[in-house]
């Protein structure tokens, strides 16, 4: 089982944003249409984020004309070009399955005060 | 050469250029030492057996090939189709591979025991409910006075698992020659660090 770790962790990325749930992010994702391709965005609440190793996979929930949209990306996949950190929330659980049945206001989250979100690497990228 | 004697290492997840994740299976394979050339049988080992537990036998077959340990199994492969049999002595490795090929592995299952008939064969079982008590039974195994017997292949309950058992149309997905490594799409027979051997194989892959 170790030699197996040793060989997953090859596949590893190294480049990653750190973010936790309650935060929101935005993930670039690389979308292949025909031989272009081409980024697209994600933007919303990480609401949980699940197994170990290259496994690891975060959920992004985010309410799209009005209706709620989860996506779970695996943190390592290389179709994710980037994951932009956009706020730290305040939360109390590291799963927030709860925000499923919140709706506007009170699916609000704190901010987490005193964390300086890197706001320049958002311009700096666009 | 067509095969390789292995070890299967575990399972995990690769991802392709496309960014898609591909469950593969990681077996350490080779260096296979060819013991053996017997026109178009190739015998390769695999592993190392300790001196003492070497019969003097297999010590005497294996110092012929010009190795000092005896390996732990021996398996024949045939040789490529006009391909150039290797000498006793030589290794074959993971390089006989490459990402693309189509292989068969074979390898013993994990065994499950004595289990019934709806695990073993997959039968539906009864009802659960409603005064039923055919839960998990096979129901009627045969017609009655007329044949008076059994037909003879009747699935049922038995022994499970433990078995040889070659798991077609597998896809290479990567091949480390460093480290002798072998990436493979989808599962293999056994359990981790189970013997398994790799034989290639012509035909469509189950995944194209």
């Amino acid at each position: 089982m170790d030699r197996l770790r040793t060989i997953e962790r090859e596949g590893l990325r190294t480049n990653l944003t750190a973010f936790d749930p309650g935060d929101t992010v935005r993930v670039m994702v690389r979308v292949r249409e025909g031989d272009k391709e081409r980024l697209q965005a994600f933007e919303g609440v990480c609401i949980g984020r699940r197994g170990g190793g290259i496994n690891e996979t975060f959920t992004v929930r985010k309410i799209s004309a009005g209706v709620g949209v989860e996506r779970i990306f695996p943190l390592h996949s290389p179709a994710i070009a980037e994951i932009e950190l956009l706020r730290k929330g305040r939360v109390r659980r590291a799963k927030l399955y709860f925000l499923r049945r919140l709706a506007g206001k009170a699916a609000r989250i704190r901010e987490k005060r005193g964390v300086v979100v890197p706001e320049t690497t958002e311009k700096q990228e666009a | 050469m067509t095969g390789l004697i292995g070890r299967k290492l575990g399972m995990t997840r690769v991802f392709d250029a496309e960014g898609a994740h591909v469950p593969v299976t990681v077996i350490e394979a080779g260096p296979c030492p060819v013991v053996q050339v017997a026109g178009t049988q190739i015998q390769l080992g695999f592993g190392a057996k300790k001196p003492k537990r070497t019969a003097k036998a297999l010590a005497g077959h294996v110092k012929k090939a010009g190795l000092e340990t005896a390996p732990r199994v021996l398996q024949s492969f045939v040789l490529a189709a006009g391909g150039e049999a290797p000498k006793p002595g030589e290794s074959v490795t993971v390089a006989i591979f490459a990402a693309g090929d189509r292989v068969k592995i074979t390898g013993v299952t994990k065994g499950r025991g004595f289990q019934g008939v709806v695990h073993r064969h997959h039968f539906g079982g009864g009802p659960e409910t409603h005064g039923n008590t055919r839960h998990r039974k096979p129901g009627s195994i045969a017609p009655g006075t007329d044949p008076s017997r059994i037909i003879k292949g009747k699935r049922m309950p038995g022994h499970m698992g433990a078995r040889r058992f070659t798991e077609l149309g597998l896809r290479v997905v990567k091949v480390d020659a460093e480290r002798n490594l072998l990436f493979v799409r989808g599962s293999v027979p056994g359990p981790f660090n189970g013997l398994v051997t790799v034989r290639k194989q012509g035909g469509r892959s189950r995944h194209d």
